[in-house]
C-alpha cells in the first residue's frame, strides 16, 4: 500500500464535459481508532460536492473498518446529506455491513440536547443553594432522629429486659477501654505543651506557679473533654458509620427488620449508651492525664515540684470546675453516637458510600461537638459557673 | 484493533497448554488444554470450585498458573514486557459479573477510560464513540451521565459491556453474563452479545452458569471436569458419559433450556 492510515478521495463521477453525475467520494485504508483521531480532523474540511449534486460514498475498497472508523464514516454521510447532497452509500463490504448499520443505527444523535448549557456563576449559585437545603434538611433529619432514639431509649428504660447488655458491654470496651492508650498518651502530651507554652509566658511576671492555674481550669473545663470527643468521634463515631454502613449494604439491617426486631433498639441504644457511660470516664482519665503531662513538664522546666504543683492546684480549682468540663461529655456522646449512626443507616448499596458517609460522619460529629461547647461556655458565662 | 485482521495465522486466539493450578495443596487444574478459536462464542461451564473464574483470571494474566502456558493472540502473556501486556489487553475486553464501573466515575467517563488511555483521540471525539459504545449496549441515551449507583443491575452490565468493548477488543471476556438478570433481561443480553459478537467479528470466552444462554449463542462449550477441559458442541456434550456432564446437559434444568431453543 502506497500509503498509511486511513483517507478519502473525491472524483467526479462521468468524463469530459459530462459531470452531472456527481461525486464520488471513496473512503481508502484503515479506518480504525489509531486513525480516528487524524481522519476526524481531515473530514471536518473535506466538503465535495456543490450541495445539489447526487453523491456517492464507496466503501468498497476500505482495507479495514471499526466502530470509530463506522462512526466516522456515518458522521461524514450525516454531514453531507445536511449539506444537501442526495448520498448514497455504496459498495459496503459483507463484513462491514452488520457493523456498519448498528453504528448508524445506534449513532442517531438525541433528539434535543441532554444537558442545558449552564452559567458558571449560576451554577455556582446553584450548588450554593443546594448545599444549603442539604445542610438544613441533613439537620431536621438528625433532629428528627435524635427523637426517634429518644423514644426507642424510653421504652427501653420502661422495660429494661430489651436492652441488649452484652452488646453495651461490648461497645463500652470497643470505644472505652480501648481507647485509653491513645487517648491516655495524647492528653498528657497536651498536659506537656500547655505547660511549656504557659511557663514561657508566666516567667516574664515571675508568675510561674501560675501555670498550675492555668492547666487546671484549662484541661477541666475545656481541654480535657474536648480532646476526648474529638479522638473518640474519630476513633469510634467513624467506626459506627462503617459498622452500620457495612451490615446496610450486606442488606443485614433489612433482615434485620424482616425479622420483627428494632433496628434503632438493635444498633443505635446499645451504642449510645455505651458511648454516654464511656466518655465522661474517657474525660476524667484525659483530665488526669493532662495534669500529670503537665506537672512533668512543670518539674522540668520551672522546678516545680509535684507536692507543691498538688498544693497549688488545689488552691486553684474546686469541684465546679471539674462539673462543667465532666457534664459535656454525656451530651458530646449522644451526639457522636447519634450522628455515627445516623449515617451508617444512610448508606445505600454501594461500598463507597461507606467510605463517603464515615469521613462526612466524622466532620459532621466534630464539628457538632465544637459547635456545642462554645454554646456550653456562652450557657455557663451566664449562669455564672 | 480492527476485529477482521486476519493476521493470527492458524485462527486459534487463546492456546492454554499443559495448565496447572494449585492452591496450596488443592489442585484445580491439572494438565488443561484449551484452543478458543477466532470468531466465536466460547461457553465456559463447569461445577462450583472446578476454576472457571481461575481459569478467566489466568488467562487475563491476573492470577499466575503454577506450569503451562497461555497464549493470547499469538503472545505467550507469561513472557511478555509491561508494555506488551498493556498492548494485549488493549486488544481484550473484559466484562466482569458485578459490572465492575469505577463508582465515582459516570457510564460515559468509565467508557471513556480505556479510550484516553490506549488512543489519542480527541476529548469530543472520545465522547462521541463512547455515546456509541453506549448505545450499541443498549442503553438509552440519558445512560451517559448518570453513576453506577443510579443504575438497575441489568443496566450496569450493559454499561460494563460497553466500556469492554470501548477499543473494539478481538476478544470479549464475560464473567457470569446474565447472573442476577431476570430471564427476559438474561435472553436480551444473550442477544444483544451475539448480535455485537456478529457485527464487530467478536471472539466470545463466556464463564456461565446459564443454560439458556448455552443453548441460545454458543458455538461452543467448554466443560471443566477431573481438572480438565472438554470442549465440543452441545450434540457432542449431549453424547458425553461422563456423569458430571451427563446430569448437568441431561438435568432437568439442562433439558428445559434445549426444549425452549427447539
Amino acid at each position: 500500500m502506497a500509503r498509511e492510515g486511513a483517507w478519502v478521495e473525491a472524483s467526479r463521477i462521468g468524463d469530459g464535459d459530462q459531470h452531472d453525475g456527481g461525486w464520488l467520494v471513496t473512503a481508502l485504508g484503515r479506518w480504525d481508532l489509531k486513525a480516528a483521531g487524524g481522519l476526524a480532523r481531515e473530514l471536518e474540511s473535506f466538503s465535495p460536492g456543490d450541495g445539489r449534486g447526487p453523491l456517492r460514498l464507496d466503501l468498497s475498497r476500505l482495507d479495514a473498518m471499526d466502530t470509530a472508523g463506522a462512526y466516522l464514516l456515518a458522521r461524514l454521510a450525516d454531514r453531507l446529506t445536511a449539506a444537501g447532497n442526495a448520498v448514497s452509500v455504496t459498495g459496503v463490504r459483507p463484513e462491514h455491513a452488520a457493523l456498519f448499520d448498528a453504528v448508524r443505527k445506534a449513532g442517531q444523535p438525541p433528539a434535543e440536547p441532554l444537558l442545558p448549557p449552564s452559567h458558571p456563576i449560576l451554577e455556582m449559585l446553584e450548588r450554593t443553594g443546594r448545599a444549603t437545603v442539604d445542610a438544613a434538611r441533613e439537620g431536621l433529619d438528625l433532629l428528627g432522629f435524635l427523637g426517634l432514639v429518644t423514644i426507642t431509649f424510653g421504652r427501653v428504660l420502661l422495660n429494661p429486659s430489651r436492652l441488649r447488655g452484652r452488646a453495651v458491654l461490648f461497645h463500652i470496651e470497643q470505644t472505652g477501654l480501648n481507647a485509653l492508650p491513645i487517648l491516655g498518651l495524647l492528653s498528657f502530651l497536651i498536659g506537656v505543651v500547655l505547660a511549656f507554652q504557659g511557663a514561657d509566658q508566666l516567667r516574664r511576671f515571675g508568675a510561674e506557679l501560675f501555670v498550675v492555674n492555668l492547666l487546671g481550669v484549662s484541661i477541666l473545663r475545656e481541654i480535657g473533654i474536648l480532646m476526648t470527643a474529638i479522638i473518640v468521634a474519630g476513633r469510634s463515631g467513624s467506626a459506627f458509620t462503617a459498622q452500620i454502613g457495612t451490615m446496610k449494604v450486606n442488606q443485614e439491617v433489612d433482615a434485620i427488620s424482616t425479622l420483627g426486631l428494632d433496628v434503632v433498639e438493635l444498633l443505635v441504644v446499645p451504642r449510645a449508651l455505651a458511648l454516654m457511660i464511656s466518655l465522661p470516664l474517657l474525660a476524667f482519665y484525659a483530665d488526669i492525664m493532662g495534669l500529670i503531662g503537665g506537672a512533668v513538664m512543670s518539674y522540668a522546666t520551672l522546678d516545680i515540684t509535684f507536692g507543691t504543683f498538688i498544693r497549688q492546684l488545689h488552691g486553684a480549682v474546686t469541684l465546679p470546675h471539674f462539673l462543667v468540663g465532666i457534664v459535656k461529655a454525656p451530651v458530646f456522646a449522644l451526639v457522636i453516637a447519634m450522628v455515627g449512626c445516623y449515617e451508617g443507616l444512610k448508606v445505600s448499596g454501594s461500598a463507597e458510600s461507606v467510605g463517603t458517609l464515615t469521613t462526612k460522619s466524622v466532620v459532621e460529629s466534630i464539628f457538632l461537638v465544637i459547635v456545642l461547647d462554645a454554646m456550653f461556655s456562652v450557657l455557663f458565662s451566664v449562669l455564672r459557673v | 484493533m480492527p476485529s477482521f485482521d486476519s493476521s493470527s495465522g492458524d485462527g486459534v486466539v487463546i492456546r492454554v497448554r499443559g495448565l496447572a493450578t494449585r492452591f496450596g495443596k488443592q489442585v484445580v487444574h491439572e494438565g488443561l488444554d484449551l484452543d478458543v478459536l477466532r470468531g466465536e462464542v466460547l461457553g465456559v461451564v463447569g461445577g462450583s470450585g472446578t476454576g472457571k473464574s481461575v481459569l478467566l483470571k489466568e488467562i487475563l494474566g491476573l492470577i499466575r498458573p503454577a506450569e503451562g502456558s497461555i497464549e493470547l493472540l499469538g503472545k505467550d502473556i507469561g513472557q511478555l514486557s509491561e508494555a506488551e501486556r498493556v498492548a494485549v489487553q488493549a486488544r481484550t475486553g473484559v466484562l466482569f459479573q458485578n459490572g465492575a464501573l469505577f463508582s465515582s466515575m459516570t457510564v460515559a467517563e468509565n467508557v471513556m477510560v480505556p479510550l484516553k488511555e490506549h488512543t489519542d483521540l480527541p476529548q469530543a471525539l472520545a465522547a462521541e464513540i463512547a455515546r456509541i459504545k453506549i448505545a450499541m449496549a443498549g442503553l438509552p441515551p440519558g445512560a451517559g451521565p448518570k453513576y453506577p449507583s443510579e443504575l438497575s443491575g441489568g443496566m450496569v452490565k450493559r454499561a460494563g459491556l460497553a466500556r469492554a468493548l470501548a477499543l473494539d477488543p478481538e476478544i470479549l471476556f464475560l464473567d457470569e453474563p446474565t447472573a442476577g438478570l431476570d430471564p427476559i433481561g438474561a435472553a436480551a443480553f444473550d442477544q444483544l452479545i451475539r448480535s455485537l459478537q456478529r457485527s464487530l467479528g467478536l471472539t466470545v470466552f463466556m464463564v456461565t452458569h446459564d443454560l439458556d444462554s448455552l443453548t441460545s449463542i454458543c458455538d461452543r462449550i467448554a466443560v471443566l471436569v477431573d481438572k480438565r477441559i472438554r470442549v465440543g458442541t452441545l450434540e457432542q456434550h449431549l453424547n458425553d458419559s461422563h456423569p458430571w456432564i451427563h446430569d448437568y446437559f441431561h438435568g432437568p434444568r439442562g433439558r428445559a433450556a434445549r426444549h425452549a431453543e427447539a
